[in-house]
């Protein structure tokens, strides 16, 4: 009988992933990144300047009219 | 508020997004090309059975994916700044930027979570026909996933297919197929991408070269110049072909880039292309940094005129002509501009203040003057040179686009040449003898990443004072945040960015050197 379609993606990945050899070092650098990336820079330096200021669109839009008016 | 701007501000702001640009670019290039190269070889692979191609295929697609594994991701910082430096930027753009924007990233999470992994894990699990399927899914999918990123800024080049808010203070978009159709894009979309298959053909051949002077892995070396070589010389062909094609473009849409690019001041008829120049401080104007003469130029007569208009008697405008105005060409002047983008402002802060005294008469009366075609074209148009103070604002650094332009075409001249002698030397099996010009392919690799980052500066600095075309300068887009922050993040990118490109280089170093025959996922 054959596998679950499911499955067997599953195990195409994890077997892709298990034989890896220059490649884990690679996912290594990978996630390492993406967390400095998405939760340190993100997080601590950057945050969205209207969305942090603003609750409304229609504030943000104010906001912007303003600066570009004065 | 937008006159006392500290522009340490802006300068930060723009360097730390030419450096992220910059860095993230090092790694797009060769992602892009480097696909196309390898859906060749493994398609050689699967039409003749020869093994030899798919251990070749295998080997140039473990350097494919350190470069993508390092250089995936490294976009969205841009996209970070966008929200924290550039908030009125990005809230005036509206949905224009971020439609294209969208697409991209959901295309580049299909292309990476399925057609990727089937083409680094799919080796012997599927049929050779649905592997070589994969793998120009991946090379097609890259490029697909630039284009859109390119359309948003070909808009920004050339905004088109919109229409400005004045309640929400945004463009809104009316026609996305003109956006995406547009030119500008087109031209952008091709000649950018045609840029990466360039550098990969570049960096195909040089580290095949490498071999050869190593005398090792010699068929690989000779086969995979062969592929590239020829893919080169194509891709150099097509991308003199798109560059021209651009200049018909730019002379419309922005002519001062152009002026800029050629070192041209006053306009003329016939108008001569340099081939060489180089730039002096102008005695018409010694006390203007930005004013400058030739001390020596080649050029090819009237060629300009013919490039840019098709006939070789046409009158390409200078910048003073673009400053001063020019009424018998029908060229409006910088200050008449600036007047026109003043009063657009002017209707738009009328419209704000009537809002604020619930005056609805005087602000539906003002409002309406945005949907009228008559205030669009002749005012709102130039709703940029509204914030502008000095005409000279207007005109960008001279020296550092003419000598990036030219060193930029005359790199992309010499890779053509370049790839027809390494075709030549291969099919008459003289290539391993010529080691002046193995170490001279090496050499040619940062030649390539020099070329695609001299295009990306004459694009960019070409069209400053802009953001947006006539519509946003630069420092009107920047958010009111502290400019030590950005100096505290620029130096921070600086040195993630520069830890990636290091441990890039050593990766891949590392792979080069061990060679093709542990064929690697």
């Amino acid at each position: 009988m054959s596998e679950n379609i499911f499955i067997r993606i599953f195990r195409f990945y994890y077997e892709g992933f298990k034989n890896m050899t220059v490649g884990k070092r690679l996912w290594l650098i990978i996630l390492i990144k993406l967390f400095v990336f998405f939760v340190i820079l993100r997080l601590f330096f950057f945050p969205d300047f209207l969305k942090t200021r603003f609750n409304t669109d229609e504030q943000r839009g104010d906001y912007v009219l303003e600066q570009l008016t004065q | 508020m937008i006159d006392s701007i500290d522009l340490s501000l802006v300068n930060w702001s723009r360097g730390q997004f030419a450096l992220t640009a910059y860095y993230h670019w090092l790694f797009v290039p060769l992602t892009l090309g480097l696909s196309f190269i390898l859906a060749f070889m493994e398609t050689l692979y699967v039409r003749t059975g020869d093994e030899k191609w798919k251990s070749i295929t295998k080997f140039w697609m473990t350097l494919f994916g350190i470069n993508f594994a390092i250089g995936v991701a490294t976009g969205i910082i841009l996209e970070f700044e966008f929200g924290t430096n550039w908030s009125n930027y990005s809230w005036f753009v509206g949905d224009i930027f971020g439609a294209p924007l969208a697409i991209e990233g959901i295309m580049a999470f299909f292309l990476e979570s399925t057609f990727l992994a089937v083409m680094f894990f799919g080796w012997n699990k599927i049929s050779k026909k649905w592997h070589l399927a994969s793998t120009w899914l991946v090379a097609i999918g890259a490029s697909l996933s630039a284009v859109w990123i390119l359309v948003a800024n070909a808009w920004m080049q050339h905004p088109i297919g919109m229409h400005f808010n004045p309640e929400t203070a945004r463009n809104e978009m009316i026609n996305f197929w003109e956006i995406l159709f547009s030119p500008v894009a087109v031209t952008k979309v091709l000649h950018t991408t045609t840029s990466g298959f360039v550098l990969a053909a570049v960096f195909v051949v040089g580290i095949s070269s490498w071999y050869l002077l190593k005398k090792r892995e010699i068929l690989l070396a000779r086969r995979s110049i062969m592929v590239a070589a020829i893919f080169g010389i194509l891709s150099s062909i097509f991308l003199i072909w798109t560059g021209d094609e651009s200049t018909r473009q730019i002379v419309h849409v922005q002519p001062m880039k152009l002026a800029a690019i050629e070192g041209l001041y006053h306009g003329q008829e016939g108008t001569g292309l340099v081939v060489i120049g180089i730039l002096s401080q102008s005695e018409e104007d010694p006390e203007y940094e930005n004013k400058k003469d030739f001390s020596f130029r080649i050029e090819i007569p009237k060629f300009l005129s013919y490039m840019a208009f098709g006939r070789s008697d046409a009158f390409v405008p200078g910048i003073i002509d673009l400053i001063e105005g020019n009424e018998e060409r029908g060229i409006i002047s910088s200050a008449e501009k600036m007047e026109r983008g003043k009063y657009a402002r002017e209707v738009l802060r009328e419209m704000k203040d009537a809002k604020a005294a619930d005056d609805f008469v005087s602000y539906e009366a003002r409002k309406a003057k945005f949907i009228d075609p008559g205030f669009q074209e002749n005012y709102f148009r130039y709703f940029g040179y509204g914030f502008i103070d000095e005409p000279d604002q207007l005109i960008p650094n001279v020296p550092l686009l003419f000598y990036s332009f030219h060193l930029m075409v005359g790199l992309g001249f010499y890779f053509l040449v370049f790839f027809i002698l390494a075709i030549i030397m291969v099919y008459r099996d003289t290539l391993i003898r010529r080691r002046g010009f193995l170490r001279l392919a090496i050499w040619t690799i940062p030649l390539a990443y020099l070329a695609n980052l001299l295009g990306w500066t004459v694009a960019e600095v070409g069209r400053q004072p802009w953001v947006i075309q006539d519509l946003m300068p630069t420092f009107a887009a920047v958010s009111r945040i502290d400019a030590g922050m950005v100096q505290v993040t620029f130096w921070l990118f600086a040195a993630i960015f520069t830890t990636l490109a290091i441990a890039e280089v050593r990766i891949m170093i590392k792979q080069i050197k061990l060679g093709p025959k542990e064929g690697r996922e």
